[in-house]
């Protein structure tokens, strides 16, 4: 196929999910020519208009809006000494694909991390005595304080549209919100979603047992909502099909409906899709890039030369780009030299299904993010340094969806034949669940680098994920699981079943956990353990920005998105004020 | 015989009406989901496009057996839903397992948490399933799997489940599991009972009705604050059909 050079831009974005679509308006609405390169296809509203994504099978199942494993598989191995074998099918976890990327499916709960959260190093070396957590974990502190980062969070929740209620307004507790939150500057911008039954059981549960509970901040709004860029959001009608689905009323906030409309208007930014980057060309001397190699739709090599390069897909694809590309240098966990691949980490769930004769949950009836969580248990507010472990969950009762496919049922019931038939009918819609989100610390042999065995189909070597459970996490389950235990005997229900790992348990890539895969090329304030600043600036390369999930250095127990969102916006911010004034690092190392 | 059924006013209805397209249907005073329903083949009158004749057998006689029909209760079974027409459909079409990332090598005795390790597509497990459950039938049973009596069918079908007693790489087949063939079977089963009947399968939304799903109605802002109070009304499918 033919090689063809394009004209220079200002900026090249690759990847159009929430981090690219966020960073090419940001710097489009500076006067930036922007030009966003997508990997997989348009995805446009009459696609997913009434009542084309009312479809489980397509959408749940068959992952619809998703990337393809035979696309983008990645490589899995519990530890250094094993070979990694490739997802040939999406299990724990599962990438998005095409314009919004994975922010047209997601299931849009839209939390901020606590202040110890983002200050968890500091945190571990007050609170806890030497000796006490495991040799190999290497936590760090995210490289801005709770006030840096606080407007950026307000800015992407009017971008979301976020529906919930105060918990902290400047210091002040608030009632019904969350107490633990750290200090807002604004309130949230819309009311909370109405609660489904299991919401108010569980709340009343936990309130009872002492806890906190407070609605799922949501960015399914709740009422019509007008955003900083002049999209307008439709209020949420409680469809039902949320999490995996794109949302056919327009009321789930997307890279779509808060950006790509107003986006899309703007000359000085275009956009192609089935354009697959492989590679961001550097100058000779490594110090910088000078612009990126992608296939078209047709096959032709195509170079995109631009003065600044983001890097937006999914975390583990930012990852692969800068080791494909030589931007960093790559971690090696035997000495703990280089910093590409360092500090990756997934996280866990779990729960209890409750199972009730007599109450009708009427579970179709919900958005994705409707649900009560608590914060109680997560670092710094409860006794986690006496139990020996670090790290939290937010516990939460949510009706993610009802579909018949995905209904839970006793344990005891036949997966097959009458038993099961007769099981699915008594008890479909008759079932709560009450699950837990949990931390997940990031440690020396836990990382990301090139897989010497598999390739994709340019022939590119796949991502390696080096991953396993450790002692830390699993005490956490355990802990979380007495928690949980707790709540459901005051619901009383009729039969319950349990899902908790138990001690020494395996990472399992076919039970669906979440997309909420983090770090790989975290941001920090040391070129020797990270590889962004701040800013999302490659210590090494500095006109190239890498935002998404791979910045955090571990993971929390709150969603990932509203901080991906806020991070984004900050890097944005900084490139906009300083770097087109000074090209050059932002940070001195 | 399982399809043999005795002419129905249903059927006589079918065979004068199916030439109409489905809204002329719905003005022959029919409701929507029975014209649906009518408008679905009859499973007797299908012919696979993706089984051969032999393996459509054991298709129906297997799913009969994961979701069987009559019980306790109001659902269908599979047949009574065309959940091996829905398989039949599906394993067809090119998309159908084409996500799969399928270079090699393959590590077939990696541990179950690893997920997919096998080198086959979900056709080529039902074509080497099949043919590996009918053969070991016929050395036990002297009978391809569908010509055994329910009781048997179970028991065999229990076997291939649980790895127990059908060992596939004694038959030949060492990079497939008998357990790994059952769960494509059974998950596909499962969709075609499930799905939305565009697919096939699901025929006249009754397992859908069974259980009380609403299907594609996807509108609930009234009755959100509803609680514990059942939903009063019928599904309706992707395409229109309302129960």
């Amino acid at each position: 196929m033919a090689q063809i050079t394009k004209k220079e831009v200002d900026v090249v974005v690759c990847g159009l999910g929430w981090a690219g679509s966020l960073m090419s308006i940001e710097l489009a609405l500076a006067g930036l020519e922007v030009r966003a390169l997508e990997r997989g296809g348009e995805r446009d509203y009459p696609e997913f208009a009434y009542p084309k994504p009312a479809d489980e099978y397509a959408y749940n199942v068959r992952n619809k809006v998703f990337a393809t494993p035979k696309e983008v598989a990645v490589t899995v191995r519990y530890n250094m000494d094993q070979t990694a074998l490739p997802t040939r099918k999406w299990g724990a976890f599962a990438p998005g694909t095409g314009v919004g990327g994975a922010g047209m499916h997601w299931t849009a709960v839209l939390i901020r991390p606590t202040p110890t959260d983002i200050k968890l190093k500091t945190y571990v070396d007050q609170a806890y005595k030497p000796g006490i957590l495991q040799e190999d974990m290497r936590v760090m502190d995210f490289p801005f304080t709770w006030d840096e980062i606080e407007p950026y969070y307000t800015k992407f929740e009017k971008i979301c549209g976020q529906s919930g209620n105060t918990g902290n307004l400047r210091g002040q507790i608030l009632e019904g919100g969350d107490p633990f939150e750290g200090p807002r500057s604004e309130p949230y911008p819309l009311p909370a979603l109405e609660d489904t039954l299991n919401n108010v059981m569980f709340k009343e549960a936990a309130t009872k047992l002492g806890y906190h509970p407070f609605p799922n901040p949501s960015a399914c709004v709740s009422r019509a909502w007008k955003n900083p860029y002049g999209n307008t959001i439709a209020p949420c009608n409680y469809c039902g099909y949320c999490s995996k689905y794109p949302c056919l009323n327009y009321s789930k906030a997307s890279p779509q409906t808060a950006v790509m409309d107003a986006l899309k208007r703007m000359p000085n930014f275009s956009y192609e899709v089935h354009a697959e980057v492989v590679k961001v060309v550097l100058h000779d001397d490594q110090k910088t890039a000078k612009g990126v190699i992608y296939y078209d739709v047709d096959g032709n090599e195509v170079f995109q030369p631009a003065k600044i390069v983001v890097l937006s897909s999914f975390q583990l694809y930012n990852v692969r780009l800068m080791l494909l590309s030589g931007i960093g240098k790559p971690y090696n966990p035997i000495t703990e030299e280089g910093v590409v691949g360092r500090n990756y980490a997934f996280l866990s769930n779990g729960g209890a299904t409750l199972f009730f004769k007599d109450k009708n949950f009427n579970s179709f009836a919900t958005a994705g993010a409707t649900g009560q969580m608590f914060n109680d248990i997560s670092p710094g507010n409860f006794d986690g340094p006496g139990l020996g472990f670090l790290g939290g969950a937010k516990i939460h009762s949510s009706q993610a969806t009802g579909t018949p496919m995905a209904a839970a049922l006793p344990k005891g019931t036949p997966s097959w034949g009458m038993g099961y038939k007769e099981g699915l009918e008594q008890w479909y819609n008759h079932s709560m669940k009450i699950s837990i989100t949990t931390t997940c610390q990031s440690y020396r042999d836990i990382y990301l680098d090139l897989d010497p065995h598999y390739t994709d189909h340019r022939g590119l070597p796949l991502l390696r994920m080096t991953f396993n459970w450790k002692e830390n996490e699993l005490k956490l389950q355990q802990h979380l699981k007495g928690i949980v235990g707790n709540i459901a005997k005051e619901l009383n229900p009729d039969s319950m079943s349990m899902s908790f790992l138990p001690m020494g348990a395996d990472f399992d890539l076919t039970k669906y956990v979440s997309t909420h895969n983090v770090g790989g090329a975290v941001m920090g304030d040391n070129p020797k353990t990270s590889a962004l600043n701040k800013y999302l600036q490659s210590w090494d390369v500095h006109n190239v920005f890498v935002p998404g999930g791979n910045a955090f250095p571990q993971n929390f127990q709150a969603n990932p998105t509203d901080t991906i969102g806020a991070i984004t916006l900050m890097a944005a911010q900084a490139i906009k004020e300083h770097y087109l004034k000074n090209p050059g690092p932002l940070v001195q190392a | 015989m399982l399809l043999q059924k005795p002419t129905t006013r249903r059927k006589f209805l079918l065979g004068s009406l199916l030439a109409l397209p489905l809204s002329d249907l719905v003005f022959k005073g029919l409701t929507a989901a029975q014209a649906a329903e009518m408008a679905a083949p009859e499973l007797a009158d299908y012919k696979p496009i993706f089984f051969s004749s032999d393996e459509w057998q054991f298709i129906l006689a297997a799913t009969d057996r994961l979701i069987p029909a009559g019980g306790n209760g109001k659902a269908p079974g599979a047949l009574e839903t065309n959940v091996p027409i829905f398989i039949d459909q599906q394993l067809h079409s090119p998309e159908f397992g084409d996500e799969i990332y399928m270079q090699g090598p393959f590590d077939v005795h990696a541990p179950a948490t690893m997920g997919y390790q096998i080198p086959f597509t979900p056709q080529q497990m039902y074509h080497t399933g099949i043919k590996l459950v009918n053969q070991w039938t016929q050395s036990s049973y002297q009978k391809a799997f569908h010509e055994l009596t329910l009781e048997e069918k179970d028991a065999v079908l229990t076997k291939v489940n649980k790895n127990d007693g059908i060992d596939f790489a004694a038959l030949g087949e060492p990079n497939l599991k008998a357990s790994q063939f059952f769960s494509q079977l059974l998950a596909d089963t499962k969709h075609g009972y499930l799905a939305d009947p565009m697919y096939g399968g699901n025929k006249g939304m009754k397992a859908w009705i069974a259980i009380g799903f609403p299907g594609a109605r996807a509108s609930f802002t009234e009755w959100v604050k509803q609680h514990n109070v059942p939903y009063p009304l019928g599904p309706v499918s992707i395409m229109g059909e309302r129960a």
